[in-house]
């Protein structure tokens, strides 16, 4: 088990990670989740004991490593970028951190081929890593991690410089093969639904601060204050403030009934979140809030459409399923619905999320 | 960023600083040593205080000397970098004849200090030497050992031969750098082949340009053995630089204490060059600070 | 602005291709609007990049012809096509201004100076670039950078057309849907001609409005982002629009039933007798789960919750299919599944094949 104890890194006057605590399981796959520069990397490099916390402790199965230099520490790392010694075969850079533990030459020989068998790699084998695609360059690098035996996996955006598709396939295979090895997995990315395709634990990050950790689609489902919910929603969600007043909640685009296990709620000023794919362009069931507003851009993500809408100083984005043309200037209606509705209190911290399930 | 916190790094320096120390801060604290005082020989030693340093600023054999070697470094530069610069653009990017190429000019800075005055004295000489002889024979008047625009002359044109491969692999390097987008998009844009050297490569080749600047600077300016072997300092004291001087002083006379303070000042003028130099080149181009924090 | 017509245009980097398999660039036949905007799209190695530099001059294609508007340009150098590039990197000149840089490919057209001032401040106003017009462009974003090497492009109001190749690759991601929308915004009010290289399928659709995908040197299918998504001309085209892409699961077709396995679904058509291999394709949008009723039994080997929907990786008679489930939605214990027969479309030797007649009431 890895354990973060209040650890902050501080780099001139600027920190980079403040008062992180983790903890994380043996056999875990755990999701650190942020924007770029939000301490993702910086984090990983605390933990691989590339750098030293300016304060807190690091601890291995109960024992502090802060002390143990990098190359003493059983870690593997792979990063965004594709690193491989290019002269090299596959078969040699998969080996390579066997050769370094002078591991005796059968023992090499079924670990790489186990290795290559489970990154799909065994054709390819004999190749220099110069002649393969960039998938395959990075599959060589996973498998290099791989057969170290590692107690503790880094993984830095490992499929940022991949084409999408590839990134698709690669998402479904990882968390399969993190399975296997038992070793503590940690793996970063900017994209809340890489996270989600991973599943296991997610702490989500922001200026080196931790805001949540837990499962994965817990933190989604309801994460704990306005930053969480934030990081974790692409396109980032859409935030609204509201006074609540009696059985309504007030927007200045009208009002909408409160929702009923909300009525209890004390009245005063909220802020609502609400997930691009819950902002409707057809008016749903129920009461809702109308808001006719102007269509400032249109996405096409290949399944499904985003539309940019503003209205005044509200600005929000629309997702919804298939490929749809809407012309850039148009007024559109688009309704809220408050059963679907994430409500922070002043503190930004969650007072209700939608239940899952309700349809 | 790389940091590990190991105290066996200390290990791994200390045979480094051992060195410098012996070669190099031990001599110049012997030389600093020697500048405050006199000496008769046999160790005795009278402190001088500054007096060196006064006499030699104001000796007008340093003087002369330190002219000669600023006006020589100024040639050598004005020759030596645009030359470099144009070689190195007219040398193919790529196919078969870019080894060749750089063999070809590496060749020149293979051969040692000595070994180049030695050619090119012989190289030089009316009665044995190819070019010496030549150019009597064509009815020119040249004789380095005694025409001091022949002595310079031939100075000049060695160290040109010697020392423009090293601008033009540096600048030859800067623009293979360059990435093949940037003449493209000058292509499309209509750029003459002015405006692709003037606003892409020598932009691009502003960094190592520096370097060739700095390095051919200092090379030059503390030039001894080419002259030395060449003309030994002649005709008269035409060719005598501050090395041969310094030298002359040192071992011919025994002067030490003065010889002691000239190599300081020498040594500090080509500090305060290459300071200013490095400063000056490093911002050309660059923004003013308060144009960059907006 | 210029309508290009590629002219059964092919190319091989070998001096003497020999079969099919060594045309990186399978012949091309066809008319690309003038002011269109158009999109490459497909994985690397593809040959996008090969059709580009026959676009721009870079290259020389080894068989067919090029015309702007009619006029054989198959040989001409770049730089007498008259065509703005943008590249992957930002291609600036880093020591002059941004009105320097913008002012650049007109001065080298000696075009008059009022004329110049007039037309680079318009578009630095176009551009949003107005605050720093007077710094030197080399301590700029990148995003800013690559607008400045658009902005070059733009200026010229001869330009045949626009290429852009891969233009967001070093561009922050938050800042890649401003620029993209930028670049539609520009589109919409100059109307060049703009060809768009990419590997992305949502900086493709969103930019085009056609969408040309390549596919091992072939273009496998030019059409609207609608057209792609709903009718994919080919197994490939159905599988790299949308994620997850389309389901292709090998089946026999008599008329409008197609057979799976020991399953036989109903389809929108009556089709001819097909040869070769026969598939269907259905989007896993299209593919409903229910616990009861009439449906194909599946059995479920993953689930992915993201939040706005699940991906479930399911099975039927040893054939792989996902299924999307909305929002909310849960997965029965024995699964039977329904395909929307609207939306099944039929590929022999992965080529679309449409019904000979509409079955009725589908």
């Amino acid at each position: 088990m890895l354990e973060l104890r209040n650890v902050s890194k501080k780099v001139g006057n600027a920190f980079h990670i403040k008062d992180v605590s983790l903890k994380l399981e043996k056999g875990s796959l755990n999701v650190l989740l942020g924007p770029t520069l939000s301490g993702k990397t910086s984090l990983m490099r605390l933990m691989a004991g590339l750098d030293r916390p300016t304060e807190g402790d690091i601890l291995m199965n109960g024992g502090s490593v802060l002390k143990t230099p990098v190359q003493k520490r059983n870690v593997a790392m792979v990063y965004q970028q594709f690193i491989n010694y290019p002269a090299f075969t596959v078969y040699e850079n998969i080996a390579s951190p066997l050769r370094v533990a002078r591991v005796d030459d059968q023992s090499i020989d079924m670990k790489v081929r186990e290795a290559a068998k489970l990154m799909k790699l065994t054709p390819y084998l004999d190749r220099t890593v110069l002649n393969l695609s960039g998938g395959q360059q990075q599959r060589t690098a996973l498998a290099r991690a791989l057969v170290k035996g590692a107690e503790l996996v880094l993984l830095d955006e490992p499929l940022a410089n991949l084409d999408y598709k590839l990134r698709e396939e690669l998402r479904i295979e990882l968390p399969r093969i993190f399975a296997e090895t038992g070793a503590i997995f940690v793996y970063a990315t900017t994209e809340p639904q890489e996270a989600l395709l991973l599943g296991g634990d997610t702490a989500t990050l922001h200026e080196g601060q931790v805001s949540q950790f837990g499962p994965t689609i817990d933190v989604h489902n309801s994460p704990a204050n306005l930053v969480t919910a934030q990081t974790f929603s692409d396109p980032p969600m859409n935030i609204i403030s509201t006074r609540k007043q009696g059985a309504e909640f007030v927007f200045s685009q009208g009002a909408t009934p409160c929702p009923e296990g909300l009525i209890g709620l004390a009245d005063g000023n909220y802020s609502i979140g609400v997930r691009p794919h819950h902002v409707m362009l057809k008016k749903p069931a129920g009461k809702t809030l109308k808001v006719e507003a102007t269509v400032s851009t249109t996405e096409i993500a290949g399944s499904e459409t985003f539309v940019h809408v503003s209205e005044d100083d509200l600005k929000m984005v629309v997702l919804t399923h298939g490929v749809h043309r809407v012309e850039i200037g148009d007024k559109i209606p688009v309704y809220l619905d408050p059963t679907k509705f994430f409500i922070f209190d002043g503190q930004d911290a969650l007072v209700s999320a939608p239940t899952v399930g309700a349809a | 960023m790389e940091k590990t916190y190991n105290n066996k790094a200390w290990l791994l320096v200390i045979p480094v600083f051992l060195l410098v120390a012996i070669s190099a801060i031990i001599p110049i604290m012997t030389v600093i040593n020697y500048s405050f005082q006199d000496t008769f020989g046999k160790n005795v030693f009278f402190w001088a205080g500054t007096e060196w340093f006064i006499d030699v600023l104001r000796s007008e054999r340093f003087h002369d000397a330190l002219g000669r070697n600023l006006l020589f470094s100024f040639i050598i530069l004005c020759i030596e970098i645009p030359l470099g610069i144009a070689i190195a653009l007219s040398m193919p990017k790529k196919g078969p004849w870019v080894p060749v190429c750089l063999v070809l000019m590496a060749l020149p800075l293979l051969i040692p200090w000595n070994v180049v005055g030695t050619i090119w004295q012989i190289f030089g000489r009316g009665d044995i030497g190819l070019l010496g002889y030549t150019m009597s024979a064509i009815g020119i008047d040249y004789n380095y050992t005694n025409n001091v625009f022949d002595a310079w002359a031939t100075i000049i044109i060695m160290d040109v031969w010697h020392w423009t491969s090293l601008v033009v692999l540096l600048c030859y390097a800067g623009l293979v750098s360059i990435p093949e987008a940037y003449y493209q998009a000058a292509r499309i844009d209509g750029a003459s082949k002015w405006s692709v050297f003037r606003f892409i490569q020598l932009p691009k080749m502003q960094g190592v340009l520096i370097i060739a600047f700095l390095l051919r600077f200092m090379d030059s300016f503390m030039i001894y053995t080419e002259p030395f072997v060449l003309t030994g300092g002649g005709p008269g004291n035409s060719t005598t630089f501050l090395s041969i001087d310094l030298v002359k002083q040192a071992i011919g006379q025994f002067d030490l204490g003065p010889a002691a303070a000239m190599s300081l000042i020498y040594q500090l003028i080509v500090l305060l060059v290459c300071y200013v130099f490095f400063t000056v080149m490093s911002n050309v181009g660059t923004d003013k600070p308060e144009e960059v924090e907006e | 602005m210029a309508q290009i017509t590629l002219d059964k245009l092919a190319h091989s980097y070998l001096p003497h291709p020999k079969t099919d398999a060594d045309f990186a660039l399978k012949q091309i036949d066809h008319v690309w609007d003038d002011g269109g905007a158009y999109a490459l799209l497909g994985p690397s190695g593809c040959g996008k990049t090969t059709l580009l530099n026959i676009i721009s001059g870079l290259l020389v294609p080894s068989k067919g012809k090029i015309l702007f508007d009619g006029r054989d340009i198959t040989t001409f150098q770049p730089e007498q096509r008259n065509i703005a590039q943008v590249f992957q990197f930002p291609v600036i000149y880093d020591t002059m201004t941004v009105r320097q840089n913008l002012e650049f490919p007109l001065k080298n057209r000696n075009v008059p100076s009022d004329e110049i001032s007039k037309r680079v401040n318009e578009m630095i106003d176009i551009l949003d670039l107005g605050d720093k017009a007077n710094r030197k462009a080399r301590g700029l974003t990148a995003d800013e950078k690559q607008k400045i090497s658009l902005g070059r492009g733009l200026v010229r109001y001869d330009v045949n057309a626009i290429l852009f190749d891969e233009p967001l690759t070093v561009i922050d991601p938050h800042m890649k849907w401003q620029l993209r929308t930028k670049l539609k915004d520009l589109h919409r009010q100059l109307g060049h001609t703009m060809i768009y290289v990419t590997h992305d399928q949502t900086e493709a659709l969103t930019f085009a409005d056609k969408v040309v995908v390549m596919y091992e040197g072939e273009v496998v299918q030019i059409g609207t982002p609608e057209e792609l998504f709903d009718e994919p001309q080919h197994t490939f085209v159905g599988y790299f629009i949308g994620s997850p892409g389309m389901n292709i699961i090998p089946a026999s077709v008599t008329g409008a039933t197609a057979q799976l396995g020991t399953h036989s679904v109903k389809l929108k058509g009556a089709y001819a007798k097909l040869e070769g291999k026969t598939e269907i394709g259905i989007r896993p949008e299209f593919v409903t789960m229910k616990s009861s009723g009439k449906g194909l039994p599946a059995t479920v080997t993953g689930v992915e919750d993201i939040g706005r929907f699940k991906i479930v990786r399911a099975n039927i008679e040893g054939n792989d299919l996902n299924v999307v489930l909305n929002e909310g939605e849960s997965v029965p214990a024995d699964p039977l599944l329904s395909f929307d027969s609207a939306r099944i479309n039929i590929y022999q030797n992965d080529h679309l094949v449409r019904p000979q007649s509409t079955a009725k009431g589908a």
